[in-house]
């Protein structure tokens, strides 16, 4: 049996690994695909203190994921959880094939990326669709691309797309962009970008792969087709959080309620990062949040000894 | 323990297409995370069919006009071949990456 279980191995992940680990407790955390969640997929991290000249999403989280591993945690990749049981002080997590029992469970599985919907988005994802630039990104080269939301992840990872594609229409729905304002002072003025905020997508169109998406003026209700061989989606995000949805209380979109002590409604259960409900998800949040977690989990289990 | 035959753009048709039995081409990178992970589970199921299905690995870098020709986008990309056509696809890393193979390559040698 573990003291603590951890779903997911993204940064609250394995932060909260780290402190657990370090109280000796026995840790094992589960990670759906392949650890480092939404930092890992992003290009470069400009915000994260400590780096001064900015650090690679995919060397921040192989470096903590080590971190969590030296001091004993355990950590388990392609494991997705089927059904997770709470019963008289113990928790059971179970996957596809196999049961996990522990004292206490903290669910960190963050998102899952937000689909518009529309026709030609799944048809196409991995023919010209794609949820991850970093992965997909060298498939574009020279070639003109769509990327669906103006916020910090799609102006971000544009920036990183600019050396590969020959060109990027920006597209929001809102008539404004939610990027941090360097990032938008970094791309406007670009020969390669154009904007089209106050638009809205309508379809992704192709044969064989994607060669256009058509999108609509929200203020002309004008309609075009902007012919284009890729479709990069940040368009926000959605909490993966229909595994625990029967068991813990969730806020009216799906994420997990907490207190201060990021406890759920049931005793033994925690959620931090972005799966927890609350106003700002970034990596600096949900390592803060992990580490609350430990401390009161330290806490939970002295008052029930096993 | 199986091992993948590499493959790449000079190879490809006479390992792949003109091939007798069945094969499995899993396109990957060097820079995708997901395909160092998928690595050993796809030698593992070279092993396991051997015989059966012939299993290659093509590095996108190597085997740019092969990815191309076959539209590949997203890697890692598993396209099953039956008698040089591709009649199955696996596209991105799934949870359940290994029984998602073997299930569509029973299919494969299934349907004579």
């Amino acid at each position: 049996m573990y003291d603590v279980i951890i779903i997911g191995g993204g940064p609250a992940g394995l932060t909260a690994g780290i402190y657990t680990s370090r109280d000796r407790l026995k840790t094992l955390v589960l990670e759906k695909s392949m650890c480092g969640g939404l930092v890992a997929t992003a290009d470069f991290i400009e915000n994260y203190p400590g780096f001064p000249d900015g650090v690679k999403g995919v060397d921040l989280m192989v470096k903590l994921k080590k971190q969590a591993e030296v001091f004993g945690t355990e950590i388990v990749e392609l494991k997705e959880i089927k059904s997770i049981k709470q019963e008289s002080g113990k928790i059971t997590v179970q996957t596809q094939k196999e049961e996990y029992i522990s004292r206490s469970l903290i669910v960190a599985s963050g998102s899952i990326p937000k689909m518009l919907g529309i026709p030609g988005e799944t048809e196409f994802r991995g023919k010209g669709v794609s949820y991850c630039a970093t992965c997909d990104g060298p498939f574009f080269k020279d070639k003109d691309i769509v990327i669906v939301g103006c916020g910090n992840s799609g102006l971000q990872e544009g920036k990183a797309l600019l050396s590969f594609v020959k060109t990027i229409t920006f597209i929001d729905f809102l008539p404004f962009m939610k990027a941090a304002k360097i990032l938008q002072e970094q791309l406007q003025g670009n020969k390669k970008v154009t904007f089209l905020l106050n638009h809205e997508v309508l379809s992704i169109n192709g044969a064989n792969t994607v060669n256009s998406v058509t999108v609509k003026n929200r203020q002309t209700n004008e309609e075009k087709m902007v012919l284009v061989s890729g479709v990069f989606m940040y368009a926000g995000f959605l909490p993966n959080s229909g595994f625990v949805k029967d068991i813990v209380e969730l806020d009216k979109d799906g994420y997990i309620k907490t207190n201060e002590k990021m406890q759920t409604s049931v005793a033994g259960i925690y959620a931090v990062g972005d799966i927890r409900s609350k106003e700002v998800r970034q990596i600096t949040v949900a390592c803060g949040e992990a580490t609350i977690s430990a401390v009161s989990i330290r806490d939970y289990l002295q008052e029930f000894p096993k | 323990m199986g091992k993948a035959v590499d493959v790449n753009d000079e190879n490809f048709e006479s390992e792949v297409i003109k091939a007798t039995i069945p094969v499995l081409v899993d396109f990957w990178a060097t820079w995708c995370g997901a395909c160092q992970t998928a690595g050993p589970i796809i030698d593992k199921i070279a092993g396991e069919y051997e015989g059966k299905v012939k299993v290659c690995k093509l590095n996108v870098d190597e085997g740019a006009n092969t990815s191309t020709q076959y539209s590949v986008m997203s890697i890692p990309t598993l396209n099953f071949f039956k008698e040089g056509k591709v009649v199955d696809q696996i596209v991105g890393m799934t949870p359940d990456f290994e029984t998602d193979i073997k299930t569509k390559i029973e299919k494969l040698i299934a349907n004579k």
